[in-house]
């Protein structure tokens, strides 16, 4: 070990854990330190049964090793959000599991709905079990919304013969007889209520499981109506959206608003511009992350951990065989950027 | 000028040689493509099938339109291997860990399909053997 790393050993026991966590610790900084606030993020564990009480194993270790590693956080995060997708074809068996393996934390976990875990049975076992669909709550002066995104047309929904067909049908992330997603008018009226209480200087984060942006159609990188959602958030000073589903970092900055999304603890996905017939919408603000080594399981399964300082946010990556990146919002361009690779605009490989 | 002329006879005689082995027919064309396009759909079944390997998971789950497969690198130094494969011996690889299956013999008509899909899905990038 050379004396660099020993140092950086010595430092920080948080960072020695930091180094190799998949999950996303969000920490909500303000100007009086006394008010700062952590939280950690767990994203897209796809849980998936292969049968009775077999579950695969590489889905099981990434949820497994990001729960051990979480209850490891100090200063502890006041909450845990798991991201969405906690099952692979939204069974019973597979959220049980799952719920299973998160029993283990310290810190009592808050959910946010993926399709993986919806379609099955329209999302019914999901709220008796785990979490209401969409909601709202207030923690130390932020507003957090949680939002159900990933809402489609009736008329896709019922046109299958079976529900497991309408699972199989949407868990294809490139299968072109999926549906694009949505938040859908219902929801967007309570969210328009829910915001009408919330004063425009508090700041407020939005968790959704697909990006409240449009980004790659084919592979539901998008949300039908992002620009409804948006325009709802548009009046307050300060907005962070932090969603899952696309398994890589990617981060941009549209008016007011913040993204950020999460990593998998599953699997990474490759970016959409690495699929040569794909016309594509990667903000060009982002700097992607390297190609997975698929030859280690757990490469490209990062965590974050995210500052809030003075309502905007700071996500730092922890990456498996790479260096740690951090996306903070840098208040002189407004926008969130790469500290180290903004300017370069790459990491170290190309994506082809 | 005796030069010309014997050029000119060589030419004629040997044209509807020419035209006879290198003329394809529409139809030809069309069969040989559906054939090729017949395997290539074979080819996305088993990329999506939950039965490839032995614990449900497809090769799609990874790879959305086999995406990050780069075809046209291989045959390529794979280090993780420490030797220079071929397209095929990956996707054994990727059959055996993470979808913890049986390989596949190099011409099995399914290793062949899933070859043939993951080819289509790269169809006009640059052939670039070897590349990282």
């Amino acid at each position: 070990m050379n004396n660099s790393r020993r140092d950086f050993l010595k430092q920080s026991g948080l960072l020695l854990a930091a180094s190799t966590l998949p999950l996303s610790l969000v920490e909500i900084a303000f100007a009086k330190e006394e008010d700062n606030f952590s939280f950690a993020y767990i994203s897209d564990a796809h849980i998936q049964q292969i049968k009775g009480t077999q579950f695969v194993r590489n889905w099981d270790r990434g949820l497994m090793r990001a729960v051990a590693e979480a209850n490891l956080l100090d200063p502890k995060p006041d909450f845990v959000m798991f991201g969405g997708d906690l099952a692979q074809l939204g069974k019973p068996e597979e959220i049980d599991h799952g719920l299973e393996i998160l029993s283990a934390l310290n810190t009592k976990p808050r959910f946010v709905l993926g399709e993986h875990d919806f379609y099955l049975d329209m999302g019914e076992y999901w709220a008796k079990k785990v979490s209401e669909h969409h909601y709202s709550f207030d923690h130390k002066g932020v507003h957090f919304v949680v939002l159900n995104s990933i809402l489609t047309y009736d008329d896709w929904n019922n046109k299958w013969s079976s529900p497991q067909e309408r699972m199989a049908m949407m868990a294809g992330l490139d299968n072109p007889l999926g549906s694009p997603f949505m938040v859908g008018e219902a929801q967007r009226n309570w969210l328009k209520a829910d915001l009408a209480k919330v004063d425009k200087k508090t700041p407020v984060v939005v968790f959704s499981h697909s990006p409240l942006q449009k980004i790659y159609k084919g592979w539901n990188f998008w949300t039908d109506d992002a620009e409804q959602v948006q325009a709802l958030l548009k009046p307050f000073n300060k907005v962070t959206v932090i969603y899952g589903h696309v398994h890589q970092i990617q981060y941009n900055q549209i008016g007011n608003i913040s993204f950020h999304s999460v990593m998998a603890t599953a699997w990474p996905w490759p970016y959409p511009s690495t699929y040569a017939k794909a016309e594509q919408f990667l903000p060009k603000l982002t700097v992607e992350m390297n190609r997975a080594d698929p030859f280690f399981e757990r490469d490209a399964t990062g965590w974050q951990l995210i500052d809030i300082a003075t309502g905007n946010t700071a996500v730092h990556y922890q990456l498996a065989e790479n260096k740690p990146r951090t996306v903070a919002f840098n208040p002189k361009t407004k926008r969130p950027e790469d500290s180290e690779y903004q300017q370069q605009r790459a990491v170290t490989q190309n994506h082809y | 000028m005796l030069t010309y002329k014997k050029t000119l006879i060589v030419l004629a005689l040997s044209l509807p040689g020419i035209v006879n082995a290198d003329e394809f027919t529409k139809a030809d064309l069309t069969q040989w493509e559906n054939e090729f396009q017949t395997v290539v759909k074979q080819g996305r079944a088993a990329f999506t099938d939950p039965n490839l390997g032995s614990n449900g998971v497809v090769c799609a789950q990874c790879h959305p339109n086999a995406a990050n497969t780069h075809p046209e690198t291989y045959p390529k130094f794979q280090k993780q291997l420490g030797k220079v494969i071929s397209l095929w011996e990956m996707v054994n690889w990727c059959l055996r860990n993470p979808l913890e299956g049986k390989p596949l013999a190099a011409d099995d008509p399914k290793m062949t399909a899933l070859v043939a899909y993951i080819t289509s899905e790269r169809k006009g990038v640059k052939l670039d053997a070897g590349k990282h």
